[in-house]
């Protein structure tokens, strides 16, 4: 153990502490910063940790690695001024409607002026106009609130390996921008808003339902249905000054029974379905060898990441719709009848700690005859607004119960909610299965836990199960690449987007304390042990579900109804590159030069294909294009030529098809 | 005959951005070289080629627009290859360089939106003041200034730099049918 001084007193470090930030904050010091976030690489940008540092005059302290008998001072008149004035000038340079933004409570911005006791700005407020980004349905980008820190850069990049923002331009004019300032809909973006998350001020939000929500509610002809996700009751009350991690459910309830909606059910229900048909589809594939190892597929974030960039490996992800796809499929064939109701008048609304699931529900599979199965998405943090408009002392309250059915849930169906979850309540029942005997011990202590990637072992049966849990898309994409090229071989692989897995969502009461996870993660597993029941396929409205309206187990209805499936997606709207431009011409020939088609060669082919094209003289008659991805990746490369695409081709039968076709049409 | 034209310019280009490409072994580390030599094929970086490029480095198209808009000398927008500059300060105006302007734009072919021919040949741009206030009007071309223009000086000169561009290049670009 070493020390240095802060302020005068003798604080001990370790090697562990990565620089002097975070030793000063250990002395219980909150040093003001913005573009530090202990999961992010250091970028030194904000210049807010400025200490003075004896015989070295001023240094960031998050760039500055502690050493022993340091001499630190953070709060020296100089100081003071220093970093007020970088709060005004921020203040000045961008604008701050602090009212009116969705942000506001949770703005680092906000909290740090006021800590600061920046009471006016001095200099003259800037204009800046800049159009804002509300293309996509999870987030919206105002550039006029960014203070260009950086923070959505780095998480993007470094949580989920995906780089859709980055800095552009330069000077005076530098902003953060999807790829060729398009909106974040139109680029590679998956939805999981961690951008957001980090931003500290409102320059990223989760795009608000509330408005369309609350007049679904005043409309006396609706019946109004919500049904909200695990994670949700871990984290609402930390909008209300309450620990993260208190388990809420019941006063959950309770708020939204105020607030008026009609029937209060939850999410893990459909959990506890989403068990019973996963767990059978990963049997299945195991004993009749099917694709493996089988990925959960609850996480639209994840999926649409399989999408964009392993479509040759969507026959690994479950079929099994999500907890919430399921909800809403059930929710629309099943309740008009039970609750004696015109369908059209059911409205169904979600409360979800994330923002790809605003996504999510807007996918065709997921929408019947164009309304889509679940009608609203709000975030936990749109909740709390709407209990805060309603002015419910949420602190106060006192719990209330579900309605039946789908308001009844086991510990199973709860722990979905955080990494490990949904593995574990899938051993739940898939080891019974196997086995053919009850469970013994309930606690798959070896799949819980924070690491990044975790891989387990498991006897089970005659089998040696091999299983990994992982969280974060960065680290996805080093298992599944492990996957591809045979160095790990695994049954299931359980993916969550967000670190922590949902309990760490975007849609949550924004944090920025890793804590804060560990202590919702605590709080799951204990609302597990207060429940009667721990292993979905105990559910009794699940098995009278079955019973009396799906049928068998991953049979015919419940395949219908609560499976899907995936498609190759491109990852940027893009129209192709036209090569060859003939405009009378007689066949037109596209190659895929997406990623997918160029792993596999397309380049080499195109070129071949173009020499070809030369060297036969046929430049008058036909015309070619490279395509960015013709939405057929696991067959390429791919290649069309007049109207039909070719799989798997290769240069020779490419040739003999043009030829073919050419003699045809020219004759 | 036919008045099909075969543009085969767009697959060298094409050709060669492939060939840039594995010259740099794929390898984003050298992402300003290759941006550097595809703009030399293009004369600016059109999106499609950028998204191209990343897509073959294995790195997000956000990263590349981010170190194409950073670097001044990369173009995004598609710049002749003759950039004429006609002066609409005060002094030329008065002088009626407007009718420079308009006089160039119906003969190439251009509008105040489209301002590069689609050949890449000539990019007007309207300067407020190119400091030669006792020259007006004044065009500039590329490097070289010409004082005191008029409207059929002006065509004059374009047409000489049609001339001489076709004079040299001969056909190869350009097969008419
Ligand atoms: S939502 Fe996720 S994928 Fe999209 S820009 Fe933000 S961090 Fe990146
Ligand atoms: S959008 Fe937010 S997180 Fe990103 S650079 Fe701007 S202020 Fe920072
Ligand atoms: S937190 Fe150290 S410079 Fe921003
Ligand atoms: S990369 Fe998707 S079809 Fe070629």
């Amino acid at each position: 153990m070493n020390t240095l001084t802060v302020d005068g007193k003798l604080v001990t470090f370790s090697n562990d502490d990565r620089n002097l930030l975070e030793v000063i904050r250990k002395a219980n010091i909150e040093l003001p910063t913005f573009c530090y976030h202990s999961e992010l690489s250091v970028y030194g940008a904000c210049r807010l940790c400025l200490v003075e540092i004896e015989g070295r005059g001023l240094n960031t302290a998050c760039t500055t690695k502690p050493e022993p008998n340091l001499v630190v001072r953070t709060n020296t008149a100089q100081l003071r001024d220093i970093r007020k004035f970088t709060i005004e000038l921020l203040l000045a340079s961008y604008e701050h409607d602090c009212t009116t933004c969705s942000k506001s409570t949770a703005c680092k911005l906000q909290d740090i002026a006021k800590r600061l006791g920046v009471t006016k700005v001095r200099f003259k407020r800037g204009q800046s106009n800049l159009p804002i980004d509300d293309s996509s349905w999870a987030l919206v980008r105002d550039p006029n609130k960014c203070i260009l820190c950086g923070d959505c850069v780095r998480a993007c990049e470094e949580i989920q390996g995906i780089g859709a923002i980055d800095f552009a331009w330069r000077g005076a004019n530098t902003h953060v921008v999807p790829a060729f300032n398009k909106g974040l809909a139109h680029v590679d973006c998956v939805d999981c808003g961690q951008c957001s998350r980090v931003c500290p001020t409102g320059a990223i939000v989760p795009r608000s339902q509330i408005d369309a929500v609350w007049k679904e509610l005043d409309n006396p002809e609706k019946t109004v249905v919500v049904h909200f996700a695990p994670a949700v009751r871990v984290a609402i009350g930390e909008a209300f000054g309450m620990p993260a991690g208190t388990v809420l459910p019941g006063q959950i309830a309770s708020a939204l029974r105020t607030i008026g909606f009609d029937k209060i059910y939850d999410t893990s229900f459909t959990a506890d379905l989403t068990i019973m048909e996963e767990a059978t589809e990963l049997v299945g594939r195991i004993q009749n060898g099917g694709v493996m190892p089988m990925f959960t597929s609850c996480c639209p974030a994840w999926v649409k990441y399989m999408e964009q960039y392993y479509p040759e490996m969507l026959p690994n992800l479950s079929t099994c719709k999500s907890p919430m796809g399921m909800f809403g499929a059930v929710a629309k064939s099943y309740l008009p009848d039970f609750l004696n109701i015109d369908p059209k008048n059911l409205v169904v609304v979600t409360i979800m700690p994330c923002t790809a699931k605003k996504v999510e529900a807007k996918r065709p599979e997921f929408t019947t005859d164009g309304m889509p199965d679940n009608d609203y998405v709000l975030t936990t943090q749109e909740f709390a607004t709407m209990i805060k408009q309603s002015g419910i002392r949420f602190q106060d309250l006192s719990p209330e119960p579900f309605d039946l059915p789908f308001g009844y849930k086991t510990g199973a169906g709860v722990i979905f909610g955080n990494t490990g979850g949904v593995m574990e309540a899938a051993l739940r029942y898939a080891v019974e299965i196997v086995e053919g005997k009850p469970l013994s011990n309930l606690e798959f202590n070896e799949v819980r836990g924070e690491e990044g990637i975790r891989e387990i072992n498991l006897t089970v049966g005659e089998l040696e199960l091999k299983i990994a849990v992982v969280h974060g898309l960065k680290n996805a994409k080093k298992v599944v690449q492990d996957i591809k090229e045979g160095r790990k071989i695994y049954h299931f692989v359980e993916v969550m987007t967000c670190p922590g897995g949902c309990i760490g969502g975007a849609g949550q009461p924004v944090y920025f304390d890793k804590a804060i996870r560990t202590e919702r993660i605590k709080g799951l597993y204990s609302a597990d042990k207060m429940l009667q029941m721990q292993k979905s396929q105990e559910n009794p409205y699940i098995q009278e579900l079955y019973k009396n309206f799906l049928g068998e187990v991953g049979g015919e209805k419940a395949h219908k109804l609560l499976h899907t499936h995936y498609y190759n997606r491109k990852r940027i709207s893009e129209e192709g590159m036209s090569i060859l431009e003939n405009v009378g011409n007689k066949l037109s020939i596209s190659v895929c030069v997406g990623t997918n088609c160029f792993m596999k060669g397309s380049q080499e082919i195109l070129k071949r294909v173009l020499n070809f094209i030369e060297s036969k003289n046929l430049t008058d008659f036909v015309e070619v294009k490279a395509n960015f991805c013709m939405e057929n990746c696991d067959k390429g490369p791919s290649v069309s030529i007049g109207n039909k695409v070719y799989s798997n081709v290769s240069f020779d039968n490419i040739v003999k098809e043009i030829e073919a076709q050419l003699e045809a049409v020219t004759k | 005959m036919s008045n099909t034209q075969v543009d085969k310019s767009a697959m060298r280009k094409f050709q060669k951005v492939c060939d840039i490409l594995q010259n740099y072994d794929y390898d984003s580390k050298n992402l300003v070289p290759i941006l550097q030599e595809v703009q030399e094929e293009y004369r600016y970086l059109p999106e499609d080629i950028m998204t191209f490029v990343a897509s073959s480095l294995d790195i997000s198209p956000a990263k590349v627009y981010g170190v194409a808009t950073f670097y001044a000398h990369f173009a995004l927008e598609p710049k002749g290859k003759y950039i004429i500059k006609v002066c609409d300060g005060t002094a030329c105006h008065v002088r009626h360089s407007l009718r420079i302007i308009e006089a160039i734009q119906e003969h190439l072919d251009l509008t105040e939106k489209r301002n590069t021919t689609n050949d890449l040949m000539f990019t007007l741009e309207i300067v407020s003041c190119l400091g030669a206030c006792g020259l007006a009007p004044v065009v500039v071309v590329n490097e070289d200034v010409y004082p005191v223009m008029n409207p059929e000086s002006t065509i004059k000169l374009i047409d000489t730099i049609i001339a001489k561009e076709n004079g040299k290049e001969g056909d190869n670009d350009k097969v008419a049918i």
